[in-house]
């Protein structure tokens, strides 16, 4: 694509932001019911919330580089850049955000039959099914493939048995993309990638609590619950093959990766500025380190940027995203370290109005997760040196 | 832009990096000249070379006889010459004193330019003027008498420059020490009567000077841009060394992590080979992590200045702040995990330390920078 053509694409980009996108949806999320998640059980907020998410979804703007026969847009890479610079630069809110987006729809483009794009991406792209993700196991954390949840064979159907835990939003999901192990006498090629619906019979959720104190995980029990092989023709319960769902798993997980890592902007803004405007004078030893996070927040930034550039052409290491991850979420934590030490005891406040209901120290407290959930940091290092640095016995 | 090489870049670079890592090797040159107490602190043989490749004219015009090309292009160079640690004036003579002269008039070019380009002579700048960077202060006076001026003042941290047959000195006119206005460059030859160096070797063998002018007579054509209108093009000159000696503080960075990363995978400690204990396998991964960053924002600034853009000069202080923290992280990291033989002069990876120590002071230091961005971000 030519430069006047995407500057065309821009100038209409900016065009129909400017008549599509209501004022509400430009102001900064402030509390978890300002995302929208899409799915069976979904109610909007307001109207506003439901006008952008279903202008967008008619545009395919919920997932603008997917194919137009998923319900995607069709954006080529240069478009879908420029499109996420222009809602950017607006301050545009994501229309719908979801699990499905982020990591089980690049892993059915890659692996799905032809049947499953057809109706899972469609379903995701339209927000009609919330999915979760059921991976991590209480005896299988950082080591996943020692996961124990069990599927037996029983013809035409698995008999699912055996626990999650840390399932994201597993009480609020309609459907769940889950490691299930079909095979106990092979660790790695034993493993199948299953996709099913948790109001089946056998399915229990219980939130857990966390430190920032809400709960959106849970722990996840599968009592004897029934999965289909086959949804219809072409839909086969599994993706990728019965026994060869760690691939998928991995593959996914680079996306989860990358979407934690923040490269895409989300972690790369500076603080400096802001925090000691309103929070007035501040300590000389804090200014330099505001400034010194500032440098590094700016320089990761270039990171996100290279790293997406490369990841279109082809250049990117495969190991790359787990940098990404390591990095990003690490200056995370940092930026709201800096933010507690900046404001100071009014950061401290749980519930008052003033900071929208404790959310500075709430946001701290989450982002502690960061380098925990899809894979911890450790692991990220673990992966860089065997993959990356080719480290031996790494 | 995208943020990689286009092909000819990439070309570019394995260019670059062979003939670098040949000609330019820490033995054939850095040990070499520094064996033999060489007063230059390097070889005009190489740089002679230099000029052959056409590295002595990248950021020359076309018209002017150069490649025309752009910072990018400068700093696959300079990333190369900090791998090898290749003791050189291209980052003082190619990229400080080529930008300067750039913004010179034809007169200006046509004396100093050819020589540039071949490679016969090498030129310094004169900016600081105490153990400090702080361009913003500019005490070093000319006045104006007769049809010229006359040069006063003290300069420190001249790379190279009792080997610089010309100097380009930063010198106030007019104004106060720290007016932004009132500073003009001048082109000042070697020869000058009245300019003193006390030349010195620094920790990395590279030579420096403290020059002293003490009246020095300067023609009117020595002035390059404006009278009183210098700080401008200083300030050009400053941001292209700026991402320059990023781009070779990036280089720097990789040729110790790759030293290092190389002997943890041979050395037997233990029963076992080093490199298999989890305790340096991330800080290994960890200093991966952030050279890759550090060259991200290199490579980001690098374009910035090429594209002409306001946030350049921001970029530029990011840059330099972000490669200086690393490079220290990934020296110090290098003389650590080689064990005892880190610390001896036999092994490469102690000259890495030396020489990220001197370009950390060289156009401002990461606390400099960091200071820089905030200010530059109102706060
Ligand atoms: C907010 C949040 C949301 C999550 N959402 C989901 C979800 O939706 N679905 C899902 O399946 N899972 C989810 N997870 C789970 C997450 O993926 C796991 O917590 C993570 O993989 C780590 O596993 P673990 O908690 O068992 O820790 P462990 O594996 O027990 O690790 C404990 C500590 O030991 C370290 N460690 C472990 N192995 C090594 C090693 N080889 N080398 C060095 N150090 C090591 C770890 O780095 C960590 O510091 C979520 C977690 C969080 C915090
Ligand atoms: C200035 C100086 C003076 C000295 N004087 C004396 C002296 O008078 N007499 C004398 O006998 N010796 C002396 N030494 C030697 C000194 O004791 C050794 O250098 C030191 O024990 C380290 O051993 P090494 O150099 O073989 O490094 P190595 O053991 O090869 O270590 C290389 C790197 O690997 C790391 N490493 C090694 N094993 C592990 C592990 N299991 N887990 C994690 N990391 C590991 C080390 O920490 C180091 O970073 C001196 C050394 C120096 C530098």
């Amino acid at each position: 694509m030519s430069d006047s053509d995407l500057e065309a694409f821009r100038a209409e980009t900016r065009a129909w932001l400017e008549a599509n996108c209501p004022p509400e949806m430009r102001e900064p999320v402030r509390d978890e019911d300002d995302i929208y998640w899409g799915g069976r059980k979904a109610t909007f907020k307001n109207d506003a919330q439901k006008a952008w998410f279903e202008v967008c979804r008619d545009k395919g703007y919920t997932v603008p580089a997917w194919p137009k026969e998923y319900g995607g847009a069709g954006l080529s890479p240069a478009e879908a850049k420029v499109l996420r610079q222009e809602m950017a630069a607006i301050g545009a809110r994501p229309p719908l955000s979801s699990f499905g987006i982020w990591m089980l729809g690049p892993a059915l483009l890659h692996f799905g039959t032809e049947g499953q794009k057809q109706r899972f991406l469609n379903e995701i792209a339209r927000g009609e099914i919330r999915w979760c993700q059921g991976y991590s196991e209480p005896g299988s954390g950082s080591d996943l493939v020692s996961l124990q949840t069990f599927g037996e064979d029983k013809g035409d159907h698995w008999v699912v048995n055996g626990q999650k835990i840390w399932t994201s939003y597993a009480d609020k999901a309609d459907w769940i993309f889950c490691l299930v192990r079909t095979d106990k006498d092979n660790k790695y090629q034993g493993i199948t990638f299953m996709l099913y619906d948790m109001a089946s019979e056998g399915v229990s959720t219980k939130p857990i609590l966390l430190i920032s104190g809400s709960s959106p995980f849970c722990e996840t029990f599968f009592d004897d619950v029934k999965v289909p092989k086959s949804y219809g023709e072409d839909i086969p319960a599994q993706v990728g093959e019965v026994n060869r769902g760690w691939d998928v798993a991995k593959y996914l997980l680079g996306h989860e990766r990358e979407m934690i890592s923040g490269a895409d902007g989300g972690n790369t803004g500076t603080i400096g500025a802001a925090l000691t405007r309103a929070n007035g004078e501040i300590d000389p030893v804090l200014r330099a380190e505001l400034a010194q996070f500032d440098v590094d927040a700016l320089a990761y930034g270039a990171m996100g940027e290279k790293f997406l550039d490369e990841i279109k052409v082809g250049k990117a290491h495969p190991a790359q995203p787990n940098m990404m991850k390591y990095a990003g979420t690490e200056l995370n934590k940092r930026r709201h370290e800096l933010i507690m030490a900046a404001g100071g005891s009014h950061a401290l406040e749980w519930e008052s109005e003033e900071t929208s209901g404790g959310k500075p120290s709430r946001n701290w407290l989450r982002t502690k997760a960061n380098s925990i959930e899809g894979g911890t940091s450790e692991v990220m290092l673990n992966v860089i040196s065997k993959r990356i640095l080719d480290l031996p016995g790494a | 832009m995208p943020l990689y090489y286009d092909d000819d870049q990439t070309m570019l670079a394995d260019t670059a990096s062979a003939f670098m890592a040949e000609e330019g090797s820490i033995k054939n040159q850095l040990r070499h000249w520094r064996d033999r107490n060489c007063k230059d602190g390097f070889g005009h043989a190489l740089w002679k070379q230099f000029a052959e490749m056409g590295f002595t004219g990248m950021l020359v015009d076309e018209d002017d006889g150069g490649l025309g090309m752009g910072q990018v292009e400068a700093n696959i160079v300079l990333e190369e010459i900090g791998r090898n640690l290749t003791p050189s004036p291209f980052l003082s003579s190619s990229v400080l004193a080529a930008t300067a002269l750039k913004h010179g008039s034809n007169d200006v070019k046509g004396r100093w330019l050819p020589d540039l380009l071949s490679g016969d002579k090498v030129y310094g700048v004169a900016i600081d003027e105490g153990r400090k960077h702080r361009p913003e202060r500019i005490a070093c006076k000319a006045e104006k008498s007769g049809n010229g001026f006359k040069l006063s003042g003290k300069k420190d941290f001249v790379v190279y420059g009792a080997s610089s047959e010309m100097i380009v000195v930063a010198a106030r006119t007019s104004g106060s020490d720290d007016d932004a206005d009132g500073v003009t460059l001048f082109a000042v030859p070697q020869d000058a009567s009245g300019m003193s160096h006390d030349s010195v070797r620094l920790v990395d063998s590279s030579m420096a000077s403290h020059i002293t002018f003490d009246g020095v007579e300067l023609d009117g054509d020595a002035v390059i841009g404006e009278v009183d209108g210098g700080r401008d093009v200083l300030n050009a000159m400053l941001v292209a060394g700026r991402v320059g000696s990023a781009a070779e503080g990036v280089g720097v960075a990789r040729g110790a992590m790759d030293m290092t990363v190389d002997y943890i995978k041979q050395r037997k400690q233990f029963g076992k080979i080093i490199g298999e204990f989890q305790a340096l396998q991330h800080r290994a991964s960890h200093l991966y992590s952030e050279v890759e960053i550090a060259r991200a924002v290199t490579v980001k600034a690098a374009q910035l200045v090429d594209g002409g853009s306001e946030k350049a000069d921001l970029m530029a202080s990011v840059a330099k702040a972000k490669v200086a923290k690393v490079a220290g992280l990934a020296v110090r990291e290098g003389v650590q995990m080689h064990g005892g033989i880190g610390m001896t002069d036999e092994y490469d990876i102690g000259l890495y330390m030396k020489r990220d120590r001197a370009l950390q002071e060289f156009l401002g230091d990461q606390y400099y920078h960091a200071g820089r961005v905030a200010e530059m971000s109102g706060y």
